[in-house]
Formats: C-alpha cells, sequence, structure tokens
C-alpha cells in the first residue's frame, strides 16, 4: 500500500472525527457527564448513529468492493471475549464517570484548548503503560 | 460525522479507525516491553490519526465554534484519576467507546457488544452515586 495515500485517508478521516466530537459537545467532560447522570441523551444518539453508519459500511462495502480503495485488505475487528474484556469495561466506566473523558474525546478535548485534559491524557498514557507491562 | 469518518477510513485504507490503542502503540517507541512490541506495527498511522482528532477539534473551535475555546471545571483529582482508570480499563479490555462502542458493535462482535452495555452501566452508575451521594457533578 502506498503509505503516504494511506497517511492522507487516515489524517482527513481523523480531521472529520475530531471535528465531529467538538462540534456534538461530547469534546466537553461536563456534556459526558451529563448524559452518565441520564439528563442529556446526545451522547448515545451519537453513539448509536455513529455505529449504524460503520455497520453498514463494514458489512455491504467489503460485498461491493474486493478490496480497499488503496490496495490491502479490509481487516476483520476480532476481539475474543475474556475475563480482561469485562474487567477492563468495568475500570473504564468507573473512570468514564469519575471524569467524563474516554480515550478519543479527550484527544478532541485538548485541540478545543482544554489544557487541564492534558493530565488525563498523561494519566492514560501511565494506565495504558501499567496495564501493558504487568498485565499484558 | 464519526460515522463517516470511520467509514471513509476503513473503505480507502481497510484499517478501524479507533482511539485506545493509540495509547499502547505509542508507548511501544519508548518500550521494549513484549506488550508494546507486539503491537508497534500500527503505530505510526494510530499517531497519525491522533494528531488528526486533535486538529480536526481545534479547526471545529478555532474557526466555527461561537463559544471559543473551552476549559473544564471539572476537578484535577477526578481528570487524574478518571483518566488513569480509562487508560488502565480500556486497554485491558482492549477497546473504548470507539473500538467497542463503534467499530466493534458496526461489526456485530457479541465481545463489544458485552462490553458497552458494560462501561454504560458501570459509568451511568459511577456518574450518578457521585452525584447523589456525594454531589460531585
Amino acid at each position: 500500500m502506498n503509505s503516504n495515500m494511506k497517511y492522507f485517508f487516515v489524517f482527513t478521516g481523523g480531521l472529520l472525527f475530531g471535528f465531529g466530537l467538538a462540534i456534538s459537545g461530547m469534546a466537553k467532560q461536563e456534556i459526558v457527564l451529563s448524559f452518565l447522570q441520564l439528563k442529556d441523551f446526545g451522547l448515545i444518539l451519537l453513539l448509536g448513529a455513529s455505529a449504524l453508519i460503520t455497520m453498514f459500511t463494514i458489512n455491504f462495502i467489503p460485498k461491493i468492493l474486493k478490496k480497499p480503495l488503496l490496495s490491502g485488505e479490509f481487516k476483520k475487528r476480532e476481539r475474543n471475549l475474556t475475563k480482561k474484556t469485562v474487567i477492563g469495561a468495568i475500570i473504564f466506566g468507573v473512570g468514564w464517570g469519575i471524569s467524563g473523558q474516554c480515550p478519543g474525546s479527550a484527544i478532541a478535548s485538548l485541540g478545543t484548548g482544554n489544557l487541564p485534559v492534558l493530565l488525563g491524557l498523561a494519566a492514560m498514557f501511565l494506565g495504558a503503560y501499567i496495564m501493558g507491562r504487568f498485565f499484558g | 460525522m464519526i460515522g463517516i469518518a470511520v467509514s471513509y477510513i476503513y473503505i480507502a485504507t481497510g484499517l478501524h479507525a479507533t482511539q485506545s490503542s493509540f495509547f499502547s502503540t505509542t508507548l511501544s517507541w519508548f518500550s521494549n516491553q513484549p506488550y508494546f512490541r507486539a503491537i508497534a506495527k500500527s503505530r505510526t498511522w494510530r499517531l497519525v490519526f491522533a494528531i488528526a482528532v486533535f486538529l480536526g477539534a481545534f479547526l471545529y473551535t478555532f474557526a466555527f465554534s461561537s463559544e471559543g475555546f473551552y476549559t473544564t471545571s471539572i476537578e484535577s483529582w477526578r481528570i487524574v484519576l478518571g483518566g488513569f482508570l480509562v487508560g488502565f480499563g480500556t486497554r485491558l479490555s482492549s477497546g473504548c467507546t470507539s473500538g467497542h462502542g463503534i467499530s466493534g458493535i458496526a461489526s456485530l462482535s457479541t465481545t463489544s457488544v458485552i462490553a458497552v452495555i458494560t462501561f454504560l452501566i458501570v459509568g451511568i452508575l459511577t456518574a450518578t452515586l457521585l452525584e447523589v451521594m456525594w454531589g460531585i457533578v
């Protein structure tokens, strides 16, 4: 695969992803928390709509196109269900509920000028490091 | 917009544009631990993706937002403690809101459906308990 082209598509898609997180308000921890306190349902609507559009793409496009527009292959996203999946999701849920941050929204949040989230991103790297170092 | 962004990258490259793996793959530049070495292959495009997500949010806020730049009012201890648990938990679970929530659900993966239901319930319980028990909003 021509890697410059690959990075071009990843980059432009990422711009749209970040733009979407910012315009929807999901880069704001207060708005994420207001969903988790069941006061505002924007987050679940955004997540549902995004998943539906992507579901259409992942399930139908590989039937029309043999391979992605740039060479390579359509990758399948496979994860085995283990105890780690569930324990990890519980730990993530607690962190999400405490702070209103998740990985993508925290990265976008920094782009909206939210400097305190640098602390959160540093803590995410530390958490990811400890997980990989001792539990990977 | 986010669904279109993920679809666009998938149609062009076949990659699943998800977020939390970025933290682990980026660490592979700094750590030779086997866990990080094993996933280093995708680290460049994931870094490009994360930088673009940052810039996309910046572009919106700088050029289009009527409210201007934003700073959270959430206390630092919550940002740090929450961030740590999010970093640890998403990597242990192999996915986050975008990995399990968008790409995983879209792939009709049972694992991801269970993960999403779990983190939604736990997230709602945590935020609601903090609010009700200690008045932390």
